[in-house]
């Protein structure tokens, strides 16, 4: 065999090599792969504009150009020199950790009864707490906002906690959760001498950690983000909370978009370390929630 | 250590009956096993004795004090779960010490008991392992220390043994066996395993349908069954049942062999039974009472259990030794007249010679 010969033969096996690697391609494959892809821009697409909005002069933020032409820290500079985002984050933070203590206990508290007790009119009491996620928030607010003004909570920060100490949602999780706790636990536990809230405590609620930190990271990135209860509760600036605080950056002329987007930008940190700290147990709260409801 | 006693209990779910008036007196150390299949209302005597269940009517007493309404804590009983019930976010050692969280004792007191039970289950290496990292044996032998650990009057054991392998059940079984032998505590076991009953037991109680069918050693329940069920539940494998009539000379069996026995008080029709290890081989021309042809073989190392069909009806026989009759041969078989048990068909009751 020539050279030119083993040349020719090398370049035909290679040609063969590509074709077949092609002829492989699971076109299935190529479209989950394609919409995944598709989805996943989707999600990222605001939150790459809102870093890049954050960077941006106000002159710049019309153009929507993902980088900006003249990068600056500025905003940045001036949200947090403004004293009022420390004020608004503290409020937050402050909210968000009260209602998301509260409800993991009395949510759990209550779905552990509802699982673990039996007692007539068990399955009225589950149905009616699982009606009210039928519920829109927008249809509630105005009963809440008749009932704080009663109670003379309108303008405080337990005014805004309030509604989000104990959820439906969370009351349902749990009491699905603890279908899966087997009840020869909780018995020894009562052979053991333990009484019903030592039970709950020491022995079902350790068992069900992974609902719990799920529940928790729910509750709490809900009640960050949470904007028209808090908006509508308060009207002293000293109690907004982060979501709430943002919007004074629009004012009647005009929208500083570039200082809201800093805003927000600012206010995803707590979420991401959330997100990263418990990311395990929230995909696992996902899949299960999913599994369970 | 302490007596039990069950008087007239009555268990009801709604309007479903699921225990008819259970009798039965416990001595103090005894160790007591109650069998039988499921649904028999074996597990929920226990558990109402354990106080997890509200009886409906009747009396339970443990050491001679009537315990109806006290909560399983008051009772001084511990108990041993199917599934182990040992706590999966906590330590050996805080499995085995949750027992003495309430009592009354000095933190050094409850470390050196722990310590002991750890000793006594051979388990004082495995004492700050999760129970995660342990083996389903040692799942169940903390399980058994988390019992022990609080000395109770009586230890419940509900079907412990059955999630662990054929070759674990076996030693766990010994373990428990030699536990009682040293601790001497009253203990009733719950199983749906003959063989755990037969073993085990200083005394068994057959459950069926929420009726006790035979209190009595294992000896006893299998050398004299009380009715048709004790004797088909009790020895494995399960005893050979043959339908007869009662005639002038005896009983004539379905196959047309006649036992020339007539058990006292027997009615028209008698159902005989014949356990497969006291079925032998016929010498020739020695007169047999079954014939038939071998249908399956099973060969079991120390000894071979052959299947013969007899008419329309099959029967085992336990048969040792190396020379065996061939699949399709034509076998006589004959068993010693005391060792047939009579029972009558209608009642089911078994019936004296």
């Amino acid at each position: 065999m020539s050279n030119s010969e083993i040349k020719a033969s090398s370049q035909t096996l290679e040609t063969a090599k590509t074709t077949s690697s092609f002829s492989n391609v699971d076109p299935g494959k190529v479209i989950r792969w394609t919409l995944l892809f598709l989805g996943g821009v989707v999600m990222v697409m605001p939150i790459v504009f809102m870093i890049s909005t954050s960077l941006k002069w106000p002159h710049e933020i019309y153009e929507l150009s993902i980088i900006p032409k003249e990068p600056t820290l500025e905003n940045y500079i001036y949200v947090l020199e403004d004293g009022r985002f420390y004020q608004w984050f503290w409020n937050s933070l402050l909210i968000a950790t009260a209602t998301t203590i509260s409800a993991v206990i009395f949510d759990s508290m209550v779905g552990y009864a509802l699982c673990k007790f039996k007692f007539s009119g068990r399955m009225f009491v589950f149905v009616a707490i699982l009606s009210t996620l039928m519920i829109p928030t927008e249809m509630l607010v105005i009963p809440w906002y008749i009932m704080a003004r009663d109670f003379g909570w309108l303008n405080s920060h337990w005014g805004i906690m309030f509604p989000g100490m104990m959820t439906a949602f969370g009351t349902f999780l749990m009491k699905q959760f603890f279908e899966t706790v087997p009840d020869d636990f909780l018995e020894a536990a009562r052979i053991d001498g333990l009484n019903e809230f030592q039970i709950w405590w020491s022995v079902a609620m350790p068992l069900v950690t992974p609902a719990l930190s799920a529940l928790a990271i729910f509750i709490f990135l809900g009640n960050w983000t949470a904007f028209i209860w808090p908006l509508i509760v308060t009207n002293s600036p000293h109690l907004y909370t982060l979501p709430v605080g943002l919007t004074t950056f629009s004012v009647e002329q005009s929208v500083q978009w570039e200082l809201i987007m800093t805003g927000a930008a600012l206010a995803t940190i707590p979420t991401l370390i959330v997100f990263l700290l418990f990311q395990r147990y929230i995909i696992r709260g996902v899949v299960m929630a999913g599994l369970k409801g | 250590m302490a007596t039990v006693a069950f008087k007239n209990l009555v268990k009801a779910y709604d309007k479903t009956e699921v225990l008819h008036g259970i009798n039965l007196e416990v001595a103090d150390g005894e160790f007591v096993v109650f069998v039988g299949p499921s649904g028999c209302g074996k597990s929920t005597t226990l558990r109402l004795l354990a106080g997890l269940e509200e009886i409906t009517s009747g009396d339970i007493l443990i050491g001679g004090r009537v315990v109806n309404n006290l909560e399983p804590k008051e009772r001084d009983i511990a108990m041993v779960f199917q599934n182990y019930a040992i706590y999966p976010h906590m330590s050996v050692r805080k499995n085995i010490g949750f027992g003495l969280r309430t009592a009354k004792m000095s933190k050094e007191d409850k470390e050196k008991r722990i310590e002991e039970v750890g000793a006594m289950l051979s388990m004082t290496e495995l004492l700050d392992r999760r129970p995660a990292q342990l083996s389903g044996g040692q799942r169940q032998r903390v399980a058994i220390g988390r019992a022990m650990v609080r000395d109770p009057a009586v230890f419940l054991f509900d079907e412990p043994l059955s999630n662990l392998d054929a070759q674990l059940r076996t030693q766990m079984r010994l373990e428990i066996k030699k536990l009682h032998q040293r601790v001497g505590t009253t203990i009733i076991f719950v199983t749906h395993d003959q063989v755990e009953a037969m073993t085990l037991a200083d005394r068994i109680v057959i459950m069926r349908d929420g009726h006790i069918q035979q209190v009595g050693t294992p000896t006893e329940v299998y050398r004299h069954p009380a009715n048709l069920f004790v004797a088909q539940f009790i020895g494995a494998p399960s005893m050979n049942l043959i339908p007869g009539k009662l005639v002038a000379k005896g009983i004539e069996l379905d196959g047309g062999a006649l036992v020339p026995v007539t058990p006292i008080g027997a009615s028209a029709n008698i159902t005989i039974g014949i356990r497969p290890n006291d079925l032998t081989l016929a010498e020739e021309g020695e007169p047999a009472l079954l014939e038939g042809q071998v249908s399956v073989i099973e060969p079991l190392g120390s000894e071979t259990l052959i299947y013969v069909d007899i008419g329309q009806r099959e029967v085992v026989a336990t048969v040792q030794g190396r020379i065996l009759p061939k699949l399709g041969e034509t076998v006589r078989l004959n068993a010693p007249q005391d060792e047939i048990h009579f029972f009558d068909s209608d009642t089911e009751i078994a019936l004296k010679v």
